[in-house]
């Protein structure tokens, strides 16, 4: 069943709906590697494999009885758990949450199940998605496919590396400041943050509220590029969900591996580059530039001088938004409640709750948070960090009128090793260096994987390339990513994951210990 | 920088930590105190950009006027919504004392 | 803590009060703030909640068209203006009956600023300036168990249903009133109970202050003679009335007595209590939270069409004072005589009345008399007794001419009552008339006159004024369907003295 795990998306899907192979044989052949791989890689946290098979039988029937399925019907997804998801455990990979089972679903869970999408379980995270490389999670880090001993980004990190290791054809990330973007990077994979407001919030346990957008990752950009339609469009449920139609992605997707890419204009932003990249990121980055111009694309650089900023800003608006976001964890409706005895008040019960209940991460960037909304501070800290969101939004606005995307790494660094950056807070925050502009300013932004870097690590890493479009205009960042894979696939030969290693049960226990 | 003035000090995050109703021992205190004042004097560049005629963006997408029209939709099963409750006691949800009133 | 306290009229020699209203008034939308929950009061415990009013993780407010709409209602029936865009903003603290531990209000940029309010007190015209009137959503409901009292102090622990959690609210707050004087207590109620009128002619609110649909936080501080201003305190949940008049009359007294002492007021939360009158000191304003306040993210700006403000604006109801206005000159009425009916109900019964053709004065004095009565008897408002104003003018027309006494005319009005019949067919069926035909009450003054010989020497000898035995006979002989008059001129005429 080894082959099923190996395909696309879009391919399993079509052997379902030609009935080659049925719903339950793909969903049982992921589970079983899951069953194989994940007890070296942690990335679920919850695996529902009845709840999955039974799915799967329900496509499977409805297939039969000569109903049209969705074009990604009986195709399994690992949903990260910051997505509520009705009877399946949810915990945002915190403490607090530990045992909650939410009594609703997400508005995208609820279309990805009307789509016939079989959901095999939840991923591991940083917890509350704040963090970059899955190691914040409550539960214990997620390792990369790549190397055991690295991280697999985060905080999508545990639907990342299910992908990449071949446990699910897609999965569900969510991006508030790079979150889906970095590690497909790392991981070799396609991740694409949508427009804010082009897929529902509801049901998306809040991190920063401004910034957070659910999107896909995927092995391949087409893929990427059907959950998302799944996925996307307006929803009543979500005030700042924007009521518009979703732009035709898939079909950009396949236009753009056609491979021609003559009269688009590309922008290369000066400022997301140079001191401080490892070289091989540089390297691979400049080699896909080249790639984009040999396309037919016309490329220029730019500059976007507030996106210097773009750091301080993003570290005081999202965490000042979770430090009120996460107020309602108090251990009063449901969650974790510590410290409940003898004579302890509800205000000891709650400090003592959320002191035990938020790893480190989530403490301190609650604290900056409250502190940069104090009535004392609020117009240096959060009121100027709002004020630097309006220039890195004309900045964008200004390099829009010159080109049509924008590109540049994804993220400074290949994956690093597990434990290497968790004690300095601020070397952790520059890996979200090249993804926070497009995260500040609402615009959508994709990464596609772009080649090995060698040079930074004994085994080649994956690095990605970034494009950002303009507001709603999701569809060139498949293009052009399309664009990109075809060519570089062509050139290589295989898919990108194929240069992965191989792991399999035996070897993925030597991999690291837990 | 040693000879820098602390952006934040032990105090002032004893006083953050009550107010976001965070329990916090000597020692992370200690620890805290450290590691903001290295995040605070990092994010504090922010400053450093004359925006004093700028708009700030609290919305990415402009959108206004977003309502919903004034219809009933089913609540939620009562044992569904005690269902997560550490304690329950009369169809409520059971808290420990308050010790003052807001 | 002082014991004796200054009386009212000392303090006034002294001291200037200064007052602030903030109102909140629940709205009778159908849904809540942001979801689509019940509003219904007196519902099982939790049963009216979903995942936005109990803040579960993940769950998004949207808001209710029609709260917006009612609140601009309430803006432009109180002169405000109405802003062209503003954003909903968090109020963060913790608090267990607010699922969220933050509230969604408005901050900086409410929705209605700058109107007034004019009330009349005492027969004065008194301008109340209002600052704004803003929505927010309100808070879950807790119990306290364990404690002697039910309060929250000693109690055990306690238990929270969030039904209420997210219903509209508005909060009208005022300016600052100087110069009430004596009157401040008599302005402040005059003022909410101004308000609660507006809001119901609005239809935005049921204003049951016993159910908390409207709730007033009162300020109060003092000037000295003089000196700059007073701190303010500010008294919460006063929940009735004659409680507002009560907690700014024992506020006065209670601040002058600390500034008589030498002391100084704390700027602070305090509690009114309905069975003392007194309030207490709840928490001190000077170590106030911050309520790090931030514009909700999770709602987007809204931005009121004017031209949807101006349909709003020509759509309003008559409001209440206009309304008494017309009604005071269509009844002839003096502002006391408004006062007497606006306080009994019954000021559209007299108009309707007026209008179905009884004399104003009539149509006051019967509502306000025996309807009043009847209707105060039965537990009812007036307008719920059972009878109409037409009926009603019926009633009056058949005294006015002649054929009911007062007397007659109740047991009409009680047999309408009964049967929900019309008076005529009531007099007719019940044989109720005034006797004024002298021939058939003679024999019945005859009677009378032979049954009490030592009345009638009195009357003979010169005393007029008992006369009355005889009257009562005859009227008891006539089963009350004479007229009292006719029958004490015709009594006098038989004896031959004159009436």
């Amino acid at each position: 069943m080894d082959e099923l795990t190996r395909m696309t998306a879009v391919e399993l899907a079509g052997q379902i709906a030609a009935g080659q192979v049925s719903a339950a044989e793909v969903t049982q052949a992921h589970l079983d590697r899951i069953a194989a791989v994940d007890p070296a890689l942690h990335a679920f946290l919850h695996v529902d494999a009845d709840g999955a098979l039974a799915a799967a039988k329900t496509v499977d029937e409805r297939r039969a009885a000569g109903e049209r399925l969705g074009p990604l019907a009986g195709v399994p997804l690992a949903l990260k758990d910051v997505v509520v998801s009705k009877g399946l455990p949810t915990t945002c990979g915190s403490k607090i949450l530990e045992g909650w089972v939410p009594p609703y679903d997400a508005t995208i869970t609820r279309r990805m199940k009307d789509a016939g999408i079989i959901i095999l379980g939840k991923a591991n995270m940083d917890e509350f998605a704040m963090g970059s490389s899955t190691e914040n999670s409550a539960y214990g880090p997620t390792r990369n496919p790549w190397d055991l001993t690295r991280v697999p980004g985060g905080s999508s990190g545990g639907s990342s590396a299910a992908v990449a290791a071949f446990q699910a054809p897609l999965a569900i990330g969510t991006d508030t400041g790079g979150s889906i973007r970095q590690p497909a990077a790392v991981t070799g994979l396609v991740g694409h943050k949508p427009t804010y407001g082009g897929v529902s919030r509801y049901g998306l346990i809040a991190f920063s509220s401004s910034l957070d957008q659910a999107g896909p990752l995927a092995r391949t950009v087409l893929d990427a590029a059907l959950l998302h339609e799944v996925i996307g469009g307006h929803d009543p449920a979500d005030s700042t969900s924007i009521d518009a139609p979703v732009p035709a992605l898939a079909e950009a997707a396949r236009s753009g591996a056609a491979g021609d890419l003559s009269g688009l204009r590309v922008g290369v932003v000066r400022e997301l580059g140079g001191e401080g990249y490892q070289a091989g990121v540089l390297d691979s980055f400049r080699q896909a530039v080249a790639l984009l111009a040999e396309l037919g694309a016309e490329v220029v650089e730019v500059s976007c001088p507030h996106f210097d900023y773009a750091l301080p800003a993003y570290y005081l608006i999202a965490p000042s938004e979770c430090s009120s976001n996460l107020a309602r964890f108090d251990a009063m409706r449901y969650g974790l409640r510590l410290g409940d005895e003898d004579d302890a008040s509800l205000e000891e019960v709650m400090s003592r709750t959320r002191a035990a209940g938020f790893g480190p991460e989530v403490k301190r960037r609650i604290i900056l948070g409250t502190y940069a909304l104090s009535s004392g501070y609020y117009d240096a800290y959060y009121g100027q960090a709002q004020k630097v969101r309006t220039l890195i939004l004309r900045d964008f606005a200004a390099a829009y009128e010159r080109v049509d995307v924008l590109v540049s790494p994804t993220s400074p660094f290949v994956a690093f090793g597990i434990g290497e950056r968790v004690a300095d807070p601020m070397a952790m925050y520059v890996n979200d260096l090249c993804t926070l502009p497009a995260s500040l300013a609402g615009v959508p932004a994709i990464s596609v994987p772009c080649g090995l870097s060698a040079s930074d690590s004994p085994t080649p890493l994956p690095v990605g390339l970034q494009v950002m479009a303009p507001t709603l205009a999701d569809d060139r960042c498949y293009r052009v990513a399309a664009a990109v894979e075809a060519a570089l696939d062509a050139r290589r030969g295989h898919p990108f994951l194929a240069d992965a290693p191989a792991l399999t049960g035996a070897t993925a226990h030597t991999g690291a210990t837990r | 920088m040693p000879d820098a003035p602390s952006a934040i000090t032990r105090a002032e995050v004893a006083h953050l930590a009550r107010l976001a109703r965070l329990a916090v021992t000597d020692d992370e205190l200690d620890t805290l105190a450290g590691e903001l004042d290295v995040i605070l004097t990092s994010v504090a560049r922010v400053q450093q950009v004359a925006a004093a005629d700028i708009p700030p963006t609290s919305h990415a997408v402009p959108l206004t006027n977003v309502l919903r029209a004034d219809e009933v939709r089913p609540s939620l099963p009562r044992q569904a919504v005690l269902a997560g409750a550490p304690a329950a006691e009369e169809e409520r949800f059971r808290v420990p004392r308050i010790l003052d009133e807001e | 803590m002082t014991t004796t306290l200054p009386t009212y009229e000392d303090v006034l020699t002294r001291y200037e009060p200064v007052l602030g209203l903030e109102t909140h008034v629940e709205l009778g939308t159908r849904s809540k703030m942001f979801c689509g929950c019940a509003t219904g009061f007196g519902a099982d415990p939790n049963t009216q909640v979903c995942p936005v009013c109990l803040g579960l993780p993940g769950s998004l407010p949207v808001v209710n068209a029609a709260a917006i709409e009612y609140a601009i209602r309430l803006g432009l029936a109180l002169n405000c203006s109405i802003a062209s865009w503003c954003r909903f903003s968090r109020k963060n603290y913790f608090y267990p009956d607010m699922p969220k531990n933050f509230q969604i209000s408005q901050y900086d940029e409410p929705l209605c600023t700058d109107g007034y309010l004019d009330i009349e007190v005492d027969g004065e015209a008194v301008r109340i300036g209002i600052e704004r009137v803003h929505l927010e959503e309100d808070t879950g409901k807790s119990t306290h168990v364990g404690g002697a009292t039910g309060r929250i102090h000693g109690a055990s622990h306690s238990l929270v249903d969030y039904n209420r959690a997210g219903i509209p609210l508005v909060e009208v707050v005022t300016r600052p009133i100087p110069g009430t004087g004596a009157l401040a207590p008599e302005v402040a109620h005059g003022y909410v109970t101004e308000l609660r009128e507006i809001c119901r002619t609005l239809g935005i609110s049921d204003v049951r202050m016993e159910q908390g649909s409207l709730r007033c936080d009162v300020n109060v501080s003092l000037n000295r003679s003089g000196a700059g201003w007073g701190t303010r305190t500010e008294t919460k949940n006063v929940n009735s009335l004659r409680s507002v008049q009560r907690a700014v009359r024992f506020e006065m007294s209670r601040q002058a007595g600390v500034l008589d002492a030498g002391g100084r007021i704390v700027q602070e939360t305090r509690h009114f209590h309905e069975d003392t009158g007194a309030t207490t000191s709840g928490r001190s304003k000077e170590e106030a939270t911050d309520y790090r306040y931030f514009p909700e993210p999770d709602l987007v700006p809204l931005a009121p069409d004017p031209a949807w403000v101006e349909q709003i604006r020509a759509a309003l109801p008559e409001l209440p004072a206009a309304r008494r206005a017309r009604l005071a000159e269509l009844l002839g009425a003096t502002p006391a005589e408004m006062r007497a009916m606006g306080n009994a109900g019954v000021v559209d019964l007299v108009a309707a009345t007026t209008a179905a053709g009884a004399p104003a004065g009539e149509a006051r004095k019967w509502w306000l008399a025996y309807l009043a009565q009847r209707a105060n008897a039965a537990g009812v408002e007036p307008a719920e007794l059972g009878i109409t104003p037409a009926q009603v003018a019926e009633v009056i027309a058949l005294v006015d001419d002649g054929t009911l006494s007062d007397a007659l005319a109740r047991q009409a009005i009680d047999g309408v009552l009964e049967t929900g019949r019309d008076p005529a067919e009531i007099v007719a069926e019940r044989g109720l008339r005034t006797v004024s035909d002298t021939g058939a009450l003679g024999a019945a003054v005859d009677e009378a006159i032979a049954a009490q010989p030592d009345v009638v020497a009195k009357i003979r000898g010169g005393k007029v004024q008992a006369v009355g035995p005889l009257v009562g006979a005859v009227m008891r002989a006539t089963g009350g369907q004479a007229d009292a008059a006719v029958v004490r001129a015709l009594v006098l005429q038989r004896l031959g003295v004159d009436s």
